[in-house]
Order: structure tokens, then sequence, then C-alpha cells
């Protein structure tokens, strides 16, 4: 009876001798018409990531296994359906799962109803994608952080790019989706181009519904404005479909077309692409990538363990997971090598610099809770039955998103000052 | 002048695509009386049938101008694989409760066959473009359009007249109308009901799964595909009224051509002015535009 009571008393004790697993929930579309585009290369990502860092395979100052030598475990969520959904979801993810943080979702709506949930619940949320500026300038979080770049930088290099590269375009025109994502991103790209060509006429904005799927009278009001520009923001299969009906209509021909979020289509559609569109990858990822030693582990590994190049959702979630262990570990030695809390791993992310396969990240903004980084467009040339990007300019991280305290609309306006 | 024209084709287009995914979901509603959500899902399985045997047929090197062809027989083929299924092995045992059981149980059915789509197709998109490029195109007040978008209208001419044809003017169609008008006394009179259900349900799946079909060469074929037609086609059914098919004819129409316009005219509205005009509709003819006068039973 002794020797059982032992027995029991020993194998309740084991468990806390071995570091307690960094239970993280990943929140991404698993399914719908995001998931092929984002939700599946984000999570197949966020898999790499867990089984390299776990390994301690990763480039240094990552090479320590897991996070500060804990293992990692994911639990994985479907971003697909409504934003009630995915706030129960949160609320089960941190109460019911227990998990340790999140990284997580693509929507921009989304991640504007989880902030103040997360704050609420006191869990670090790491947002991998979502570009709304909207977070942190209208809202302050002391649990959330975002390690990707905001919308603005994409509209703002958009618009710088087609300063350099249609010098004097005269008119634009915008097909956007309509909610957070797809209205902020016309409004600064408008707003930007207004400040470089105070002359630029818009001719029309076209807002259809997310996962409307069909275009042919947007596509025919555009045809009919002729536009010397136009930009789109549409993303999922929305962009897919978007090219696959504009491309017979000639109208990425008719017009310079910049499309912000094009990077992801432009191994499955590359036929359907003309030359010359203009495609973005929300920041320096994907083809934009730097040749340094984290895209070399990352693209390299990445491609092998899944026979696909990883896009830009792929990258943005393999940066939030290094992000959150470099944040992680510097808690850890500040806290005496203990497990931290997820108000010290929050403190120590707030304002920290890190590389990746994307380059240099400063969380520089929002507090110290929104990244910045350089980014880069290029146009699009069939090279060999192969879609590649030419033409790419870089613009640095401080071109193409606003100081400290600023609002980006209100950067803009002023004319990318104070 | 020339935006006029242009609101008109496009608003023709749009309205074609549309009618004919309404089609099959005023007709079930017609003859059965179900609310049925399922027709999404028969959308999707069309377009996803369409996408990879079309996507095969090209692969393996035969002759693109029967891509059409393959589009449309992926579409019969799936349907009579999964209609006949759902209708003998869980519907038929539901109508004799109330309709809005029966519309949750379709609910309940959509949800099933997006996961079976998605264990049988996965997650990654489906695209095949080649037919919708492949017949050129035609120029209307200088914009260009691809031909293909004729087919669609054909597809919902065809749709709709066979439709009114058949009702109206073969012994079939006839004693069809004996079911819609009272099941019952049809039944007392010999006619066989369960069948014609079975064949109104599969029918009307296949005009849905026909829709998804010749769509999937104009979009990325994706999970939850089916979602957005459902509740346009419900707007479509509603303007029009339930069960009419001249109904969702012009339902269809109205909705495509206010769309049309609002898009050329004033983007910013887009989104509301569809469910404006159904709203308008129902405000004043609560029943739907053609809503038939129904017998009272004692």
């Amino acid at each position: 009876m002794r020797k059982v009571a032992i027995g029991l008393a020993l194998a309740l004790i084991a468990p806390l001798t071995v570091a307690q697993n960094v239970k993280i929930g990943v929140v991404t579309f698993l399914s719908g018409p995001a998931a092929a585009p984002f939700g599946v290369p984000a999570k197949n990502a966020a898999e790499f990531m867990v089984e390299q860092l776990n390994a301690g395979s990763a480039p240094a100052p990552y090479n320590k296994k897991g996070f500060g030598g804990a293992p990692l475990e994911i639990v994985l969520l479907d971003e697909a359906g409504s934003t009630t959904t995915q706030v129960t979801e949160f609320r089960n993810l941190v109460q019911r799962q227990n998990v340790d943080l999140i990284i997580g979702y693509v929507s921009s709506g989304n991640c504007l109803a989880i902030a103040p949930v997360a704050e609420e619940l006191k869990k670090l949320v790491n947002f991998f994608d979502c570009g709304t500026p909207r977070i942190f300038e209208d809202g302050k979080y002391e649990y959330v952080f975002r390690t990707s770049p905001t919308a603005t930088m994409d509209s703002v290099g958009a618009a710088l790019y087609v300063k350099d590269a249609k010098p004097n375009a005269k008119s634009i025109a915008g097909i956007n989706q309509n909610y957070a994502w797809g209205q902020d991103s016309w409004s600064d790209f408008e707003a930007a181009m207004k400040v470089l060509s105070p002359s630029v006429e818009t001719k029309t904005s076209q807002m259809p519904k997310l996962f409307a799927g069909q275009y042919n009278a947007e596509i025919s009001a555009l045809l009919s404005a002729k536009p010397d520009v136009i930009h789109s923001s549409f993303w999922d299969g929305d962009l897919e479909a978007l090219i696959l009906q504009a491309g017979p209509r000639g109208l990425m021909k008719q017009s310079l077309t910049i499309l912000t979020t094009g990077e992801t289509a432009m191994h499955k559609l590359g036929k359907q692409i003309p030359d010359g569109t203009v495609l973005g990858a929300r920041g320096p990822f994907g083809p934009y990538a730097p040749n340094n030693q984290y895209n070399k582990w990352f693209s390299g590994g990445f491609q092998k363990k899944n026979q696909d190049l990883p896009n830009y959702a792929s990258y943005q979630m393999a940066q939030a997971f290094l992000g959150v262990k470099a944040a992680w570990e510097k808690a850890q030695d500040a806290n005496g090598g203990k497990r931290p809390s997820s108000e010290q791993v929050g403190a120590a992310l707030k304002g920290l610099t890190f590389d990746g396969p994307g380059g240099q990240v400063r969380m520089a903004i929002g507090g110290g809770h929104q990244a910045i980084m350089e980014t880069a467009y290029g146009q699009t040339k069939m090279q060999g039955g192969k879609l590649s990007v030419v033409n790419i300019k870089r613009y640095p991280a401080e071109k193409v998103n606003p100081p400290e305290g600023v609002k980006s609309a209100e950067w803009i306006k002023n004319g990318f000052k104070k | 002048m020339d935006q006029l024209l242009s609101v008109g084709v496009d608003g023709i287009i749009y309205s074609a695509w549309l009618f004919t995914a309404a089609l099959g979901l005023t007709l079930i509603y017609g003859v059965m009386k179900i609310v049925n959500v399922t027709h999404g899902s028969f959308y999707a399985l069309g377009a996803y049938a369409g996408a990879s045997l079309t996507g095969a047929w090209l692969a393996a090197g035969y002759p693109p101008m029967l891509s059409y062809l393959v589009l449309f027989v992926s579409a019969i083929a799936v349907t009579l694989v999964v209609a006949p299924l759902i209708e003998r092995g869980i519907l038929r045992f539901m109508y004799a409760k109330d309709e809005v059981v029966i519309l949750l149980i379709t609910y309940a059915l959509f949800l099933i066959l997006e996961d079976v789509i998605k264990l049988v197709w996965g997650v990654n998109p489906y695209f095949v473009a080649e037919p919708y490029a492949l017949l050129g195109s035609f120029s209307v007040a200088g914009l260009a359009y691809p031909t293909y978008n004729l087919i669609l209208v054909a597809l919902a001419l065809i749709a709709g007249l066979g439709l009114m044809w058949l009702l109206h003017s073969t012994k079939v169609g006839k004693l069809l109308l004996a079911v819609i008008h009272d099941p019952e006394v049809s039944r007392a009179m010999g006619i066989n009901v369960q069948r014609y259900y079975l064949v109104t349900f599969t029918f009307g799946s296949l005009l849905a799964a026909l829709a998804g079909s010749f769509t999937a060469p104009t979009v990325s074929v994706v999970p939850g595909l089916g979602v957005d037609i459902i509740v346009l086609s419900f707007a479509v059914v509603v303007i029009g009224g339930l069960g009419s098919l001249p109904g969702a004819a012009l339902g269809a129409i109205i909705v495509g051509v206010v769309r049309s316009a609002s898009v050329h005219y004033m983007p910013q509205v887009e989104l509301f002015v569809i469910y404006f005009v159904m709203a308008m509709v129902l405000a004043f003819r609560p029943r739907g535009l053609f809503s038939l006068a129904e017998p009272r039973k004692i």
C-alpha cells in the first residue's frame, strides 16, 4: 500500500520535472475561399516552425529548442465563419483549451473583434497577417501585438511604385472588397496618390462584397473608365476570380494594375496574369525576400516539406513565431530562467527588433506593438514558362509606415509628415 | 448610351447565371414545398465536378472544344449520384414534418455536404480557366466580353423555356402541376407522387449543379462556394414569388440589372441595392411579384 502511494506521488510529481509545453493556439482559414491562398500555407508554415523550433534546427539566435527549452504544441482552429463565431472560439481557446498564447487571424474584421477580448482575458495574441491599421491607431492594448506590417505600408508602397513606374499617370481606379481591409487599402492608396500626384483623378472605386465571385459588371465599369492605374487589394478566391475574369477582357493590359496581395496567385495563375502587372507580397516576402540565412532555411525547408513554395502568408506566420520566440526567451532570461508570464513576454516583445526570413522587423509603432518593415513591389514577366517579377523596387520602412503616434490617414494627408 | 448598353449586357449575363441557379430552388419549393438549402451544395458540387473533370480532360490532351460537354456531363454525373441519395435516403422520411423542420434538415445536409466536398476534393482551389477564353470575345459598346458568357445566357434560356414547355405542354408536366396543386388528391388519382418528388428534386438539383459547373471556369473553385449563391437565389425567388418560374426569371432580371446599374453609376450602394429591392417588393407584395392565388382547403 505504501509502495502504491509512493508510486502515485512520484507519478504526480514526475511531469513537473519536465519542461511544460508551450501551447499555442494557431488560428487561420482552414476552409472557405481564404483557405487555399492564405490559411493552408500559413498552417503549413506553423507546422514547419513547430517542427524546426522543437528540434532546435533554426539558425541562431533561434536555435534553442522550443521557446526557451519548452517544447511547442499547437492547437489549430479554423478562422472561417462569422466574427461572432471567432470571438466565441477565441474564448474557448483561452478558457477551455488553456493555450499560453495565440498566433493567428487573416481577416482584419476578426482582428478588430478579437483585440479587446484578448485584452479582457489577459492573453497574449500576435496577429500574423491581418492588415487594418485601425487596431493600434484606434485602440491601446497590453496583450495584443502584430509582427507583420499594416495595409498602410502596402498602399503607400503601391503609390510610390506607380509614381516610379508610371510618373505621368493622370487617373486611378480601384476594385477592393467592401470591408475594413478593402476600404482602408483603397483610401490609403487614393490619398497617397493624391499627395504624390495632386492632379490625379479618381475615375471609379468599385467595392463588391467579400466573396462575391462575379465581377463582370465591375470589370466593365473599370474598362469604360479607362484609368491609367487600377489598384486592387483583393485576396483569397476573390483575387483569383478577378484575375480569371479580367484576363480575357484585357483589363490588366489596358491599365497598369497593382494587385497588392498578388503574390499569392502568381504560382497558380501565372499564365492568366499578363506581363507588366504589379504584384505585392505585403512586405519583403516570397520573391521579394532577402537572401539571408533565415530565408534560405525557411524557404528551402518549407519547400522540401510541402513540395510548394511558401507564399507571403507562410512568411508572416514564420515571422510571428520567431518574434514571439525572441520575446519569450528574452523574458525568460530576465526572469532568471523561469517560464515567463504573458505580461513578461508582452513586455519583451514591446519595441523588439528581430530578424526573420523577410529581413529586419521592428516593433516600432503602435506603442511598440506594431511592426514596421521595408516593402517591395515588382512587375510580372513570363520567363521560361514561369511567372517572375522584374523591375523590383524597395522602399525603406520609414518611407512607407507612419511614425509612432501618428495615424496613417493623417500621415498620408499631411504629405507623409507628422 | 454606351454605358447603358454595358449595364444591359452585364445585367443580362449576371441575371442568366443567377436564374439558372435559382430556377431549381423555386421548382423544388413549388413542387415539394421545401426551402432547400442543399441547393448551394449542388452548385458547389457541380463546380467541383466541372473543374476537376474538365481539368483532367484538358490535361489528358483531349479536344478543348469538347470541354463544354464535359462541364455539362460532370454536372449530370454528380447530381445523379448525390441527389437521389439525399431524396430517397433522408428527405422522403421528412415530408410529413413542418416546413421549418425540413428547412433545418436541408441546412444540416448543406453543412455535411460542405465537409464531404472537403473530404473528396480537399481545400486547395481548382482552376479550369481554358473554356472561358477558348471561344474568343465579342464587343459591345467598345467593351470586350468573352463569348463564353453567351453559353451562360443560352443555358438559362434553355433551362427556363424547357421547363415551362415541360410543365405546360407535356403529360408529365400536367401531372406534375396536379401534384403541385394537391399531392393528396393526386395520390388518390393514382399518380406516383413519390416518384415525382424524386425526379423534381434531382432535376432541380441538376440546375444548381449546371450553374456551378458552368461558373467553374470563371472562378477559383474553393470550399464555401455554395454559401453566397444560396443567399442570392433566395433573394431572387422571394422577389419573384416562391414556386413561380416566371417570377424567378423576373426576379433574376431585376437583381441583375439593378446590381449592374449600381456598379456602373453608384458603386457605393451595390451591396445594399439588391436587398433594398427585395425589401420594397416584400413591403408591397409580401408573397413576391408572381405569387399565385392559393386554393383554400377545408
